[in-house]
């Protein structure tokens, strides 16, 4: 993303710019952040993000027990025990791991432990794939947990930072997953502003601000509600997430100014005058801003919106991204089974915003298994969508991109 | 009797966590019971069984001093607290020296 | 046998009278579980994190708002108590080092579940924490069965028992296969100690879990929970129930410390099986074929046992009388 690589260029004094990849940003920023337990269990393509905080482990860099747990089941019930006990935690996975953790990821936003995951976003199985796309993230969105998509291994390291005030915020107290796209972006080496302990701690202090299992104030976390009492408990965690929102606009703009890295819950390319427009998340926010500015030479008004947070879902920040556009396509990169119109997030977005808008919104999924998306396939998109939205003619069906045959 | 309102979404603890421990102690077992366990302090030899094996924590272990007709002292009294007591009947089934008593609870 | 434990508990006189897990809990009248729990307690003392598996003691002493634990109490689910265990004594480990717990004060963790929650679905997250060499002390209360979802079997279920699962017909007459050795998995991970307990004998319960939280790494106690609701006996035999147990042979007081095997409540002569089944309705439809094949299957085990403690330590059956194995 041209904002951060251009502070990286800047050379703040002190502060360190590495050639990273999304992996290894993390691993720098679970470095930078202190963290005291990992728990993890190796699945591509997250892999080398666990090797590399091995390493800074093994070399005295970063002062953490690793737990090298017997499934992702076990990873996030580990990372989960030491939070509770007043560490910080960190775990990280894709795909099918994702899938197994997933009773616990309830369990953990229920009991409202902030533990903080990175996720290299991956196919699920079956057939097997162990390339790109959403719908291990989709599968896990109404865990309760607070969702980043990034776009960069910059943005995931500066994400991680975020991560941990919100998900410590004491009105919050929710566990945060920063995802991004596996090989796109786990795999590709960009250069990374790399803060250091020192910022990042003053940025990101360790304060346990939740209940923490301790001898001699003795708590009891995991109890049995009754019909009386559960529903209140369920509605608070719903409340909290508002909270997180509130959490993480703040956290935006005090970041901004310590680190002089802004991104905006929703981030915009061109979409002020736009007449049609993408909604995309992760990596696509490169080559589909690329293909804007071709879209627009040859004379349609393209522009691009980002959803950075996916859940607490910023609907204020994402009415205002839209608000002018005639028509949006919602990019999807997993599909909701069954459904006439098949990308989830095609259907929160569009249900979200549909009294605060005027844009028609158009599902669209496209690639699943990490089917490749050029930036002449996001101008097509665009000329579909404008010869749409000339014609008025809408299916009110997720236009299935790229797939053979359709 | 005390007023019984039930906790707002506000009130409640977040992820449903109790900070006060043994708070079970406030919950009544009377009406668990169909018997009711009644010791016979001069039977009684303070063997400490029925105090061990209680599942309930419901048999008292006081220092209470007793005498008994044969002019012997005991430095311990054991004492059931029926508020915790569910009658299980084991207190009684292990009684070394038959001391403890199962009693039918009486209809009010 | 010398032994590098320092014992607290003599006889029963030593364990302290304050408790730890209070009364006013759920438990079914009668269950022994919480004879267990409180006893647990009373060696652990104060500085201590409990985490629980889902089952009978978790759901039945943590009634929200209430709660029966007066210790530092977590559950999450059913199969991952040994992951979360884990992840707490990593953490107080680190924690330590950082200075940001202070590094002098022992915090013991203990791990509990059910013979569900250790011997079916939370045996891998069992098996990872024993062979990383977390220092937790795992408990497995096991009454036999899926006690709290309706007395279904698990792989604890003794042959024999009829549980809702293995009902008694014309082609099924209760559990058809053995119970699982959860000892003899975790002595595969080469733990350093291991036992098996029982709450009719209090002192010997209550030295094996001080010899379990003593010991540096995993360690593993699993302890008969005599289950009045699941094995259908009056609320009052949960300890005599468990006392038959020992004498007849069917569940054998023993440690294994550092690889070696002691059997703690020697059997001089053992009662015949049948004085132990016959107070439970789940055995009430075996027949005596089927009750011989119990007993041999005891035998067996008695057999195995003190081949491995090198004398016999546990006896013949005395059938007294005529000494007929009839009825």
């Amino acid at each position: 993303m041209v904002e951060s690589l251009e502070a990286a260029r800047a050379q703040v004094p002190g502060v360190a710019r590495k050639a990273l990849s999304g992996n290894k940003a993390v691993a720098m920023a679970v470095r930078d952040l202190d963290v005291d337990v990992v728990a993890a269990y190796p699945i591509t393509p997250q892999t080398t993000m666990v090797e590399a905080i091995s390493e800074l482990i093994a070399k005295g860099e970063l002062d953490a027990e690793i737990i090298h747990v017997e499934s992702e089941h076990s990873a996030i019930s580990a990372a989960a025990g030491a939070t509770a006990v007043g560490a910080r935690s960190f775990t990280a996975t894709s795909s099918q791991g994702l899938a197994l953790m997933h009773e616990v990821l309830h369990i953990v936003s229920g009991l409202r432990i902030p533990t903080v995951m990175a996720v290299a976003m991956r196919a699920l199985s079956a057939p097997i794939s162990i390339w790109n796309d959403h719908s291990d993230v989709m599968n896990a969105r109404d865990t309760g947990w607070v969702i980043y998509f990034t776009s960069s291994a910059q943005e995931a390291y500066d994400t991680l930072v975020m991560a941990y005030r919100i998900a410590e915020d004491p009105e919050v107290r929710l566990p945060v997953m920063v995802a991004y796209d596996g090989y796109v972006t786990s795999h590709t080496t960009e250069p990374v502003v790399v803060e250091g302990r020192e910022r990042v701690l003053s940025f990101a202090p360790k304060r346990v601000t939740w209940d923490k299992l301790d001898p001699d104030n003795p708590i009891t976390v995991g109890t049995l509600a009754s019909p009386e009492y559960y529903y209140e408990i369920k509605y608070q965690q719903h409340r909290a997430m508002f909270n997180a929102l509130e959490a993480a606009r703040r956290v935006e703009e005090e970041f901004a100014r310590v680190f002089n890295r802004r991104y905006g819950l929703v981030q915009t390319y061109r979409a002020e005058d736009a007449e049609v427009a993408l909604l995309v998340t992760a990596s696509y926010w490169d080559n589909a801003r690329v293909a804007v500015d071709r879209t627009r030479e040859e004379g349609v008004k393209a522009g691009l919106v980002k959803l950075r947070l996916y859940r607490p879902l910023p609907v204020e920040e994402l009415a205002r991204a839209l608000g002018s556009t005639g028509v949006v396509g919602v990019v999807d990169r997993a599909i909701s089974w069954g459904l006439p119109n098949a990308g989830p997030l095609y259907n929160e977005v569009s249900t979200a915003l549909r009294d605060r808008v005027g844009a028609r919104f158009q599902s669209i999924v496209a690639g699943i298994g990490q089917r490749t998306m050029l930036v002449e396939d996001f101008v097509k998109l665009f000329k579909l969508l404008y010869e749409r939205m000339r014609g008025d003619r809408y299916s009110g069906e997720t236009l299935f991109y790229g797939v053979r045959g359709a | 009797m005390s007023e019984t309102r039930l906790p707002t979404w506000t009130e409640v603890t977040p992820g449903g966590i109790v900070r006060e421990p043994g708070s079970t102690l406030r919950l009544d077992k009377n009406g668990w019971r169909v018997e009711k366990p009644v010791i016979d302090p001069e039977k009684c030899v303070r063997c400490r069984l029925c105090w061990i094996y209680c599942p309930d924590t419901a048999i008292l272990e006081v220092e209470e001093p007793y005498t008994n007709s044969k002019g012997r002292t005991y430095k311990l009294t054991y004492k059931v607290d029926y508020d915790r007591c569910k009658g299980c009947g084991i207190c009684a089934e292990e009684c070394p020296v038959d001391a403890i008593e199962m009693v039918p609870e009486e209809v009010a | 046998m010398s032994s590098a434990y320092e014992l607290r508990m003599k006889n029963i006189w030593s364990l302290p009278r304050g408790e730890l897990f209070h009364g006013g809990h759920n438990l079914c009248a009668g269950c022994t579980a919480g004879t267990i729990m409180r006893h647990l307690l009373k060696v652990a003392g104060k500085d201590t994190i409990v985490v629980n598996a889902t089952g009978c003691v978790e759901v039945s002493t943590t009634p929200y708002p209430y709660t029966a634990w007066g210790v530092p109490w977590i559950h999450l689910a059913f199969e991952n108590t040994a992951a979360v265990a884990s992840g707490v004594e990593a953490a107080i480990n680190a924690l330590k080092l950082k200075g940001q717990l202070d590094p002098e004060k022992e915090v013991k963790v203990i791990a509990i579940g059910g013979d569900g929650g250790t011997f079916d679905i939370g045996l891998q997250a069992l098996s990872g924490m024993m062979e990383r060499g977390h220092n937790v002390t795992y408990i497995v209360y096991d009454n036999e069965g899926y006690m709290n979802t309706g007395i279904q079997r698990s792989g604890a279920t003794p042959f024999g028992a009829w549980t809702t699962t293995t009902p008694v017909g014309r082609r099924i007459r209760g559990e058809w296969r053995r119970k699982k050795d959860i000892i003899g998995i975790a002595l595969a991970h080469g733990i350093p100690y291991a036992a098996a307990a029982n709450p009719a004998y209090p002192v010997d319960m209550v030295q094996k879990f001080e010899k379990a939280i003593q010991t540096e790494g995993p360690s593993l106690v699993h302890v008969l929970m005599a289950c009045t609701t699941g094995w259908r006996f009056e609320p009052r035999l949960g300890i005599k129930v468990s006392k038959l147990a020992v004498e007849t042979g069917v569940w054998i007081n023993y440690e294994i410390e550092e690889g070696r095997l002691r059997v703690t409540t020697p059997v001089p002569k053992r009662k015949p099986v049948r004085e132990y089944l016959k107070l439970q309705g789940r055995f009430a439809h075996l027949r005596d074929f089927e009750i011989e094949i119990i007993q041999e299957m005891v035998d067996e085990q008695v057999e195995r046992i003190n081949k491995m403690v090198g004398k016999q330590v546990i006896g013949p059956v005395d059938y007294g009388g005529d000494g007929k194995k009839g009825a």
